[in-house]
């Protein structure tokens, strides 16, 4: 990995501004699908996909590419905009996004489009699969760094915690976790569904080492993942902590923004938001 | 009378016939296939004395992943390991795995189409005296509604071996089916044995009705097939050992010359061997069916022999099916 400088920051976050704007606009076109979670993650994707991953868009099956499993499927959307950008497939895919014959189905499926690492959706079972694919890279002595990002509310899914406890047991250090810590599940707030906290001490008695930073700020997101690199003994959690539906004002914070997508009219306010970057400059869109 | 061809066990009729569990065959055909592919992986479920995984564990013990008593677990990372190029075998009780790993199976290997086979032990009601919670007589159901899955039910230890090295070899989900109990030797390493063809182990000269089983259970029915053959009632017993896909060319072929079918198996008679079997001939070429197997009930502690008899799977009642059937057709 580069060293990453602020010329760069700014492009990324250029980057993750447009991520967010695509994410809406694809939503709307799709009528259905998840709003707070992708728009949250946004930073999050860039970082991976634009600046952290060894990986080739024009070589999906690359051996020696790094491996990003998204186990939250659910915020498949900010998943498939951003291969878009990163060059996977073409950006007009995206508005077929959940629609009969599309390569973008509702929830990731391994085959159907290139990027997509593994199939998932139902929580709690993207991070067994990535200590599987991590233990696989052990056996055969490769150096391909494996990358699962989780949300919060799949930690109350035992598969979870199966896997956790098999992370630490095996010392799978080339396993970096990223947990979307938005406080939001389906019902309402982590900690009034079922309550998390204090999950980096949980993650830490399973033998995992533990970091928490500001998920919206790339800088730390970079400078986290290269700290994991340097663990051997230990997988590590990165604990993201981020803002839900980050970007959009009516929909921060709110977990009825979970999942749905905005209609027409909330996505032309949400748009004119992102575009001018909470009115603070013009856009060529006014 | 049996089959020449087919170079069956020369004693299985006898009383003193080789008697050994389907599982020893599975830990032998693991030391095979780990051998031949050195992709071959071996996950257990703190059950590998008892799923005959630790022979493996011991010649190959980087390749073999103890996971401890967590089934959903062990699913979903032999899953990655199967898109990472590796040929996983996951192992434990059938009513564990693939009973509570059973969504896992479908997302993360059927639906994911990761290389993995399931081997779920302990089926049916041979288990014995653990009882009904470790009787597994749900799963040929549960899991060939599965698409992007097949099922295998092995006769006898021989043939346990031949289906988990073959099963190493085809692409794809597979669910391997075994059992704890010591059971007869029906085959010879020359019986013929392919994935998705199903063996015709036993014809009488005027077969009536054709007596379809799968698993150890199969020695029921070729006793049967040899008492009827005194009566001059004629039967063809057919070795169904994979019940998906389905050989429905052989099956139909069979069932057109006899024109009746009992289907024998240690399971459920709603929606395994005999369900599949039924909605074969519902479509192709309804004949009567009688179903041997689990009466919609769970079972109980006993010994197998005893289980085996009291649910309705012994000789007497699969005679009588025969004779029942006989009487529609």
């Amino acid at each position: 990995m580069e060293p990453l400088h602020d010329k760069k920051i700014k492009l990324l976050e250029e980057i993750a501004n447009r991520i967010r704007e695509k994410i809406i606009e694809t939503l709307v076109e799709a009528g259905s699908g998840h709003s707070a979670g992708p728009l949250g993650m946004a930073d999050v994707f860039t970082a991976f996909y634009f600046h952290i991953l060894r990986h080739n868009p024009k070589k999906p099956d690359w051996a020696e590419r790094d491996i990003l499993i998204l186990s939250n499927g659910h915020i498949c959307p900010v998943l498939y905009v951003t291969l878009a950008y990163a060059g996977y497939f073409p950006l007009e895919e995206l508005m077929t996004l959940r629609k009969l014959g599309s390569r973008l189905q509702g929830h990731p499926h391994r085959g159907s489009l290139p990027g997509v690492e593994t199939t998932s959706g139902p929580l709690g079972s993207g991070l067994s699969q990535a200590c599987g694919v991590a233990f696989s890279h052990r056996i055969d002595g490769t150096k391909n760094r494996i990358y699962c990002l989780m949300s919060d509310g799949e930690q109350n899914e035992g598969n979870t915690w199966e896997a956790v406890m098999f992370a630490g047991k095996y010392k799978l250090s080339n396993l970096t976790a990223v947990m979307d810590r938005n406080n939001i599940q389906i019902d309402g707030y982590t900690e009034h569904i079922m309550p998390l906290e204090p999950i980096k001490e949980k993650y830490e008695s399973f033998g995992w080492h533990v970091l928490e930073i500001d998920g919206h700020n790339l800088g730390q997101i970079v400078e986290a993942v290269n700290v994991a690199r340097a663990i051997y003994e230990k997988p590590t959690l990165i604990i993201a902590h981020t803002i839900p539906g980050k970007g959009v004002s009516f929909m921060e914070k709110d977990y009825l923004w979970h999942g749905k997508p905005p209609t027409k009219e909330e996505a032309k306010v949400a748009l004119q938001e992102l575009r001018t970057l909470g009115g603070k400059i013009r856009s060529e869109h006014q | 009378m049996i089959i020449k061809e087919e170079k069956l066990n020369p004693k299985l009729y006898d009383e003193d016939v080789e008697l050994t569990p389907t599982r020893d065959g599975y830990g032998e055909g693991l030391l095979i296939a780990g051998e031949e592919n050195n992709n071959v992986v071996v996950l257990c479920a703190d059950l590998s004395e008892s799923t005959r995984s630790e022979a493996f564990a011991k010649k190959f013990p980087k390749r073999f992943i103890e996971v401890g008593v967590a089934e959903q677990n062990m699913a979903t990372v032999a899953a990655g390991l199967g898109i990472s190029g590796k040929i996983p075998f996951i192992s434990s009780y059938a009513t564990f795995s693939p009973g509570r790993n059973w969504e896992q199976i479908r997302t993360t290997i059927a639906y994911n189409d990761s290389n993995v086979k399931i081997a779920g032990h302990h089926s049916g009601i041979s288990v014995g005296p653990d009882g009904a919670t470790h009787q597994a007589i749900e799963d040929i159901a549960t899991m060939r509604v599965m698409a992007n899955m097949k099922v295998f039910v092995p006769c006898d230890t021989l043939e346990a071996k031949k289906a988990t090295v073959a099963a190493a070899k085809i692409w794809g989900p597979i669910y391997l089916r075994f059992g704890r109990e010591k059971t007869p030797v029906i085959t010879t390493e020359e019986t013929p044995y392919t994935p998705g063809k199903a063996e015709i182990f036993w014809q009488s000269k005027a077969p009536q009705v054709a007596i379809i089983a799968c698993g150890s259970i199969l020695h029921n029915a070729l006793l049967v097939a040899k008492e009827l053959e005194k009566e001059k009632i004629g039967t063809i017993v057919v070795n169904n050992h994979t019940i998906k896909p389905l050989d429905e060319k052989t099956l139909l072929e069979v069932i057109k010359k006899c024109g009746a079918v009992v289907t024998v198996e240690e399971h459920q008679v709603a929606g395994g061997m005999g369900g599949a079997i039924a909605e074969l001939l519902a479509k192709k070429y309804p004949v009567p069916m009688e179903f041997i197997g689990m009466q919609d009930v769970f079972g109980e502690s006993g010994t197998p022999k005893e289980l085996i008899e009291k649910y309705g799977m012994g000789v007497k009642t699969i005679k009588a099916a025969v004779i029942k059937v006989l009487k529609r057709a």
